[in-house]
């Protein structure tokens, strides 16, 4: 069939289909196309436009140059405060969920009988809705009656304030992160059953242990599995807001919606006030959009990086066809 | 599995008493394995099996620090309803995800088949479009997104997430490109022959094999919407009559004032549609998180 497609007598015809397809092709990308336009090109440029202006929404935005990179640079309490917590999640959590999930994805590979089991329930945590895993967290980590105090109580240990003490608040979300870790485990677990046996067979009789065979079969052939997860938890991690907004709120019992009650964001002490926790609070409550925007820019920019750096790295996973 | 192979070839060569000692280190990995994996997986399932205990307690209880519930209260998922709004919320969300599965579907499958199955210039380019418009934090253009739906007065309702997704949502362009690129073209070229157009050839040939990865994405976005929390709270934060059920979970209990029982009733609540809906359709969805992360 392919070889009729490709002999000489149909090059007319098939050329004739081609320029068919340019119009089934814009057909299909249409709505695609549209959106693009409406809800990422215009949004950006105008994001851009904004974030040198003071604009609240109500009347139009004026034109103040740099003002707002000057005010986040130099004068927002807020601003450096809000990108070092980020950064904690991004060099801490980030990494942690990653080691984990291969570290259990290793595991359930070694285990012949029952793995799917095991598969289901470290891959149950992932799917939580983040509202609902981080009240159960902040339940059983509360101070008083939480089940965790309760059991380090047993063994004579005087727990800590968790959310609601500055020095604890990250570790927790860092622990909430690593428990739903079963989203990156089931793409490590795939890429762990791919590896080539005859290779763990052949330094098997070279008499390689197992950590080293972890250390030169088992990491060099998921490298670019590694690099794409690392890279797509660092942008996910750069948007890390949910869980810190609600584990801020319950601990200090404010509510996060409604008007002036968001002082609660970042509590304790700032100490979960992450970089689009603080854009939200400035653009949504204080209505500093033109403020919000800049950030939004310096935001673009740090995602762009880490976003191109992987794009040239895209033959891994896109596939053989995206060369053609 | 496989890894079996490995102890038996081995094993054929060497004497007997040395295959005994194998099989009994292997025993005891594999003793060792499970009870690790078992230890683990207590820890993994005692958070879930915790607030599920707490759900069944009399608000007393939740005042102390047992964990298992002297009596069982049923009627705090009752309750939950009657506190607060939850109905409408759960209505809402539910509004939310089914409109947003079915916008994106209309969408979005024809454009990740003319990425996937269609040559034509500027296909690259426009993955490349798809790809950093998935990367990029949605914090970065949301306040002239924002402004446009507050042009419309859409602003205090669910709409300005529901309506984009009848243009395309490119993380599920994405997924669904990633699976369409799996089935083999001989299936198009034979349809092309036979004189089918291209839309015949989605239509009658692809949709159907492709229905698992139909079923995937569908999944994924009604697992996003469901828990989505960033743009409900933008969009409908002081219109508490279109709040989704991750808003009002989120400010029930400091709204409220209610105690942990009933909190944990409602989280419950949430948490039980994306599990039920998880253990139906785990074999599309595992192998929908396995495409996003690697091909090739």
């Amino acid at each position: 069939m392919t070889l009729t497609l490709t002999s000489p007598p149909v090059a007319a015809p098939l050329r004739k289909r081609r320029r068919r397809q340019h119009g089934t092709v814009l057909l299909l990308m249409g709505p695609w196309i549209l959106g693009f336009l409406i809800f990422f090109a215009y949004p950006l440029v105008a994001t851009v436009w904004y974030s040198f202006t003071r604009f609240d929404l109500l009347s139009p935005p004026s034109f103040v140059g740099l003002r707002n990179y000057r005010y986040f640079l130099f004068e927002d309490p807020n601003s450096w405060k809000s990108l070092r917590n980020t950064l904690w999640f991004v060099i801490f959590m980030m990494p942690a969920r990653l080691i984990s999930a291969l570290l259990i994805g290793q595991l359930l590979v070694k285990i012949r009988r029952g793995g799917s089991i095991y598969r289901t329930i470290f891959f149950l945590p992932s799917l939580a809705p983040p509202v609902a895993a981080t009240i159960a967290f902040a339940f059983l980590f509360n101070p008083g009656t939480g089940a965790v105090n309760a059991l380090l109580g047993r063994f004579g240990i005087d727990g800590p304030l968790w959310l609601s003490d500055p020095a604890y608040a990250k570790p927790v979300l860092l622990a909430l992160g690593v428990w739903g870790m079963g989203d990156v485990m089931v793409i490590f677990l795939a890429a762990l059953l791919d590896v080539p046996n005859d290779q763990y067979e052949a330094a098997g009789l070279d008499g390689a242990n197992a950590v080293q065979q972890f250390r030169y079969i088992t990491l060099p052939n998921l490298s670019p599995v590694l690099l794409f997860t690392a890279i797509t938890g660092v942008i996910q991690t750069l948007q890390y807001f949910t869980q810190a907004a609600v584990a801020s709120s319950l601990a200090a019992g404010v509510a996060t919606t409604g008007g002036g009650s968001a002082s609660s964001l970042g509590y304790p002490d700032g100490a979960t006030l992450t970089y689009p926790l603080w854009l939200y609070q400035m653009g949504f409550k204080n209505f500093y959009l033109g403020y919000a925007c800049a950030m939004g820019v310096i935001l673009l920019v740090i995602s762009l990086v880490f976003t191109i750096f992987l794009l040239r790295r895209s033959a891994a996973f896109l596939g053989p066809d995206a060369a053609r | 599995m496989t890894a079996t192979q490995l102890p038996l070839t081995a094993v054929t060569t060497t004497p007997p008493e040395r295959r005994r000692a194998r099989t009994r280190r292997s025993l005891l990995l594999d003793v060792a394995e499970h009870s690790t994996a078992i230890a683990l997986g207590v820890i993994i399932l005692a958070p879930i099996v915790l607030i599920t205990l707490t759900a069944f307690m009399s608000s007393g209880q939740t005042l102390t620090s047992n964990l298992w519930p002297q009596s069982w209260h049923l009627s705090n998922f009752h309750e939950v309803f009657v506190k607060a709004p939850f109905l409408t919320w759960l209505k809402n969300s539910v509004m939310y995800s089914v409109l947003s599965t079915v916008f994106m579907l209309v969408s979005s499958f024809p454009a990740a088949y003319a990425l996937s199955r269609l040559q034509w210039r500027g296909r690259n380019f426009v993955l490349l479009a798809v790809i950093t418009m998935m990367m990029l934090p949605p914090q970065v253009t949301v306040v002239p997104i924002y402004r446009m739906w507050a042009a419309l007065n859409l602003t205090g309702t669910l709409w300005p997430l529901i309506l984009p997704n009848l243009l395309g949502d490119a993380f599920s362009v994405f997924l669904l490109r990633q699976f369409l690129l799996t089935i083999p073209q001989e299936y198009s070229d034979a349809a092309r022959v036979d004189g089918a157009s291209e839309l015949q050839i989605m239509w009658r040939v692809i949709i159907p094999l492709a229905k698992p990865a139909i079923a995937a994405t569908s999944i994924f976005m009604f697992f996003f919407t469901w828990n989505d929390y960033f743009g409900p709270l933008l969009y409908t934060s002081d219109q508490s009559q279109n709040w989704t059920v991750a808003v009002g979970l989120a400010s029930f209990r400091s709204l409220h004032h209610v105690q942990w029982n009933l909190v944990m009733a409602a989280t419950v609540l949430v948490m039980l549609p994306v599990i039920v809906l998880f253990f139906f359709a785990q074999k599309a969805f595992v192998q929908g998180v396995t495409l996003t992360g690697v091909k090739g």
